[in-house]
């Protein structure tokens, strides 16, 4: 018992982020409707945000502020390069998001609905030409 | 003194993102200046890629400190014999695919010309990024900047488009969230970023749990982006509704630079030792073995032209897989190590280039996309016709194409790592090629009539415009001139300086 709680309690953190990574995928996967698929997909990538921080994490260590007086009185801060590397993740993240939004609003102009099969169901009935095309001109 | 070349690689990428923003300024003025903008910055890049080319093979890697900072601390862009070989490859078909999309963007997008050519040059800043950079995180986020520029372009002709988008979104995403973890584990093993450092830090923990599963995350997180077998589903959709010239980029470039990220990854972070101690290679070729057949069966069954071009794509990236997968059994010059992977990316690029284009042409004209409404366009449109029987051909595999270069290589280096199998399905595949390219050249040259009874389309008999054509001719000229260019192995230096880098070729 002690064994089993110590890897599970020691190193929480890796349970937590797979967790949810599995919590997200799950949306990815099982989903229809497509709004709940990005949601999915996004605390799929803050799982692995949330693993990065955690991986920064040192036992006391403080905010990463250059301070002479911090230094004096023994203090350690916590590794600053993963939170740097997270909010250029966090920024790519909010862009796919963008355009994953915004390609489900185009498609609900297109189809009038966000659930996937409905979708894939009227999609097959048109011919396979873009919006421009003109048959037989 | 510090010679200007050293500044081409931030240049090309610093030019080309600077660009993508004048031309949404430029373009909301007078929307004509757009293309040649575009134009500039990637004849700028093309001229800039082969003076790149020519120092490194003089005169050795260029290492480019980002802001001045020392490199396992501050950002470095590395410039080493194959990823100029790939730079050049990258921006020469992004040059032909931007003369090819002046006429056809007016057509096919009349409204959207600004937002093209503004997304089109973030696509290029982001795959000049991953080329250049040897920073394996900063490899993320221009492997993400290439992505969402690609999925808005798949995007942009609508309808089916969106949800094939939406698709590769989701799985090209997913990809990016499975390398972005490998790079965290290996940041928590050893603390640093840089690919040289890395492959200098790793040695001692080869063995170690973590960075097998790192390495694990990232091969499958680029397999999706590259679309090997089992995680190609994406790929069928997003080519065939994009426009054609992103298809031709997809297929030639995207997928591609994407596995030039696994090499660099594999060879570069990881080095071949550590490729020794698992079966990594070997299960990489039985998958591409497979795909190139899945690949090949499944484009025969297709009557969509560029689905059917899509799915001819899975089994090339199975063939630059395979001949991944042999680097390390085969090592006698000139088809050991990196060399065939390495000639069929470029050989690849202009064959599914000058196909796609062609194909875009028959749509350009006479919204022809499946192949049995094909009849009598050898009479109606002879020069893309001319065009598209030669790269069917290169394919196939008749000599002197690069298609033939390709195959002869790989099956050499399978012959001498004495993997008899794998020669069996290049042949086979072969034949399959001839069986779907020859259903396409017998409609458009020899029926008089289509099936079932078709009406004779009213469809215009010119020829597409020769913006469109020059383009296509050029590709398709290549497939020839180049596959005697191999032939008489006068780029073979450049491949042999890959080989020496990472260590392949066994010492005379």
């Amino acid at each position: 018992m002690e064994w089993f709680l110590a890897k599970i309690f020691a190193k929480y953190n890796y349970w937590v982020f797979i967790l949810l990574m599995l919590i997200g995928f799950y949306g990815i996967v099982a989903k229809e409707n497509l709004i709940k698929k990005i949601l999915g997909l996004n605390i799929f990538q803050t799982a692995i945000f949330l693993y990065f921080i955690s991986l920064g994490a040192v036992k006391g260590g403080t905010a990463p502020i250059v301070d002479e007086t911090i230094i004096q009185k023994g203090y350690i801060y916590t590794n600053p390069l993963p939170h740097v590397l997270i909010l250029t993740a966090i920024v790519v993240s909010v862009a796919t998001t963008a355009v994953a939004l915004s390609l489900v609003i185009r498609m609900h102009r297109e189809y009038g609905t966000i659930e996937e099969s409905e979708i894939i169901e009227k999609s097959l009935r048109e011919p396979p030409h873009g919006e421009n095309s003109k048959p037989g001109t | 003194m510090v010679s200007l070349v050293e500044h081409l690689p931030i240049l090309i990428v610093v030019l080309s993102l600077l660009s993508a923003i004048t031309i949404l300024i430029a373009g909301w003025i007078h929307r004509r200046t757009a293309w040649f903008i575009s134009l500039g910055t990637l004849l700028f890049q093309f001229i800039s890629s082969l003076f790149i080319l020519e120092y490194v093979l003089t005169r050795g890697s260029i290492r480019y400190r980002l802001g001045g900072w020392v490199p396992p601390w501050g950002i470095e862009y590395v410039m080493d014999p194959l990823n100029s070989y790939v730079l050049i490859i990258l921006l020469f078909l992004a040059l032909i695919c931007l003369l090819y999309s002046k006429k056809n963007i007016e057509h096919e997008l009349p409204e959207k010309v600004v937002s093209f050519y503004t997304v089109y040059q973030l696509l290029i800043t982001g795959l000049c990024g991953i080329v250049v950079t040897g920073d394996i995180f900063n490899m993320y986020v221009f492997i993400e900047i290439a992505s969402l520029s690609a999925y808005a372009l798949i995007a942009s002709r609508g309808k089916i488009a969106l949800r094939a988008s939406f698709t590769y979104l989701v799985l090209g995403s997913i990809g990016a969230c499975f390398f972005l973890l490998g790079i965290g584990f290996l940041y928590a093993i050893t603390g640093s970023l840089n690919m040289h450092d890395l492959s200098l830090l790793l040695p001692p923990f080869y063995k170690n749990r973590v960075v097998i599963a790192a390495f694990a995350f990232i091969l499958v997180g680029l397999s999706i982006k590259m679309a090997l077998f089992p995680l190609h589903t994406w790929l069928p959709d997003a080519h065939a509704f994009a426009p054609s010239e992103i298809s031709a980029m997809l297929s030639g470039i995207i997928i591609e630079v994407s596995t030039y990220a696994f090499i660099r990854v594999a060879f570069s972070v990881f080095t071949p030792p550590f490729l020794g101690l698992f079966p990594i290679l070997e299960i990489l070729s039985w998958l591409a073995a497979i795909a190139i057949l899945f690949g090949s069966v499944l484009a025969i069954t297709q009557r969509n032209l560029k689905r059917m071009l899509a799915y001819s794509s899975v089994a090339n990236m199975g063939y630059i897989v395979l001949a991944l997968g042999l680097s390390l059994s085969a090592t006698t010059p000139p088809w050991g190590g990196l060399n065939p992977a390495l000639m069929h990316i470029l050989n690849h690029a202009l064959m599914k280039g000058c196909l796609f284009l062609a194909a875009g042409g028959f749509i350009y004209k006479a919204e022809l996309w499946d192949i049995d409404q094909f009849y009598q366009l050898g009479k109606k449109m002879p020069y893309t016709c001319a065009a598209f029987v030669i790269a069917a051909l290169s394919m196939i595999g008749i000599p002197p194409s690069v298609g033939f270069v390709s195959k002869l290589y790989i099956i050499l280096a399978s012959i001498e790592a004495k993997q008899f199998f794998f020669v069996a399905v290049l042949l086979l595949s072969s034949l399959l090629n001839l069986i779907y390219f020859w259903r396409v050249i017998e409609t458009m040259y020899m029926k008089t009539q289509g099936e079932e009874g078709h009406e004779p389309s009213s469809y215009s008999k010119h020829e597409i415009p020769m913006g469109m054509l020059i383009p296509i001719w050029i590709l398709s000229s290549l497939c020839i001139l180049m596959g005697i260019f191999w032939l008489a192995k006068i780029p073979m230096p450049i491949l042999d300086r890959v080989n020496l880098l990472f260590g392949l070729f066994q010492k005379p």
